[in-house]
């Protein structure tokens, strides 16, 4: 049977689909940094904390690794509505993501900072060093230099699920994908499209988090190691 | 349970019921497509790497709800009418055959060359060094991964909601719309799931440390 696909809503509903696309770049950017800093904190705290801190960030990271992310974010957008904290839709979907990303890259950054060998610090120590001064300084890039890698892949992987969004309303990509086949009835036309623009969108975005990856650790260029 | 009746509580655990038979499909599907992906993935010929890491790069590049979307629209346009769980299925089968796919070329790498130099040397043919040699060795490097991986099969699952198969977060989202204590529901939600996939997490941990251990 042949099927002739029907391009046309491409073009009467190009505003709507930007839309979506804005949304979906802008909940991807805004949730990159915070999560990592998240993530960065929770794996220094789940390493040097205090036992009852190190407790409760553990319960956190496998809490979140443990459930999927639809429920975290109904739990927070309907759940804490109840419960009187009441949050738009599109602060939810940043503030779950944020919460999401964080306990992911938390584990790949535990990972980059157990890497580090331990004469480093010790270096560190005799160059009397403050404790902050060695994070800052000998810690913390040599940790994201090793794990990059893995955190850009949770990153695309952070973007890709931010399609579920529109679950509680935030219109974004796939949202928009769904309002324009309940217009079109052409709901394989439509998301083979959208399907296209996401592959595009983590195309870009490897390369972006690869290019300021090359820019922040300029120990790779110099030592010529490949993306 | 916090408020709620034995039978919603059932209701949210047959939800869970079709979250692990859509699972269960997922892995079994993804298993029989993700074997030949990794095989390809690190053959000798060059066109069928290029291809497998094609297919690979395209689903790993597309978020799953929208893979599902796809199949469900998809094989409608054919004229069959297509049940959510086999939509959902399907998709599922899709996506996890790239991620398995993928780790599983991984483990067939991981396994020494001289193995297989040491192989060839016993004269054993290019079958008997895979079947013999080579998958033995990358199988038991592979479990742990594999079933971390199931955990992010079950949690995927729930993407199903986005075309109204009946699983466990669909069944929340319904039993909240009919009694209005998301609070509770999602809860009890996020437990149920939280129950299936923390065993295999630790699982998976502590066997990844197993295998550290003898091989140190």
């Amino acid at each position: 049977m042949a099927y002739t696909f029907d391009f046309s809503f491409i073009g009467s509903f190009s505003a709507e689909i930007w839309s979506g696309i804005r949304l979906t770049i802008w909940l991807t950017l805004l949730t990159i940094l915070p999560g990592f800093a998240l993530g960065t904190a929770c794996a220094v705290a789940r390493m040097n904390g205090p036992r009852w801190l190190r407790w409760i960030v553990t319960g956190y990271i496998e809490g979140i690794r443990n459930t999927p992310l639809v429920i975290q974010v109904f739990w927070l957008f309907f759940g804490l509505a109840v419960l009187g904290a009441r949050i738009g839709p599109f602060p939810a979907a940043v503030i779950a993501l944020v919460i999401n990303t964080g306990a992911y890259s938390a584990e790949i950054m535990r990972a980059g900072f157990q890497s580090i060998p331990k004469g480093e610090l010790e270096a560190g120590e005799c160059l009397a060093l403050s404790r902050w001064q060695m994070f800052w300084s000998i810690q913390l890039p040599q940790a994201a230099e090793r794990v990059y890698p893995a955190l850009i892949s949770q990153f695309i992987l952070m973007m890709l699920a931010t399609s579920i969004m529109s679950q509680i309303s935030v219109e974004e990509l796939t949202g928009v994908g769904y309002q324009i086949q309940s217009i079109t009835f052409r709901g394989f036309d439509v998301y083979v499209v959208i399907a296209l623009v996401y592959l595009a969108l983590a195309t870009g975005l490897r390369l972006l988090l690869h290019f300021v990856a090359r820019g922040s650790f300029p120990r790779l260029r110099r030592l010529g190691t490949p993306l | 349970m916090l408020g709620l009746t034995p039978e919603q509580l059932q209701f949210l655990l047959q939800g869970t019921g079709w979250t692990l038979l859509l699972s269960l499909m997922g892995f079994v599907g993804g298993t029989v497509i993700g074997l030949p992906v990794a095989l390809a993935r690190s053959a000798k010929s060059r066109w069928l790497r290029r291809i497998s890491s094609l297919y690979v790069q395209f689903v790993q590049g597309v978020p799953l709800p929208v893979i599902m979307f796809v199949v469900y629209f998809g094989v409608s346009i054919y004229g069959f009418s297509v049940s959510a769980l086999v939509a959902a299925a399907i998709a599922m089968t899709l996506y996890s055959s790239a991620y398995l796919g993928e780790i599983w070329k991984g483990c067939l790498m991981a396994v020494p060359k001289t193995q297989r130099e040491a192989a060839e040397c016993l004269a054993l043919s290019a079958p008997q060094q895979f079947i013999y040699v080579i998958l033995p060795q990358a199988l038991r490097i592979a479990i742990p991964p594999t079933v971390g991986f199931l955990v992010q099969i079950v949690k995927n699952s729930s993407y199903s909601v986005v075309i109204g198969f009946f699983d466990l977060t669909y069944s929340a989202k319904v039993l909240n719309n009919a009694t209005f204590t998301p609070f509770a529901i999602f809860t009890i939600a996020a437990a149920l799931y939280f129950a299936i996939c923390f065993p295999l997490s630790l699982f998976a941990c502590r066997f990844e440390r197993k295998l550290a251990r003898s091989a140190a």
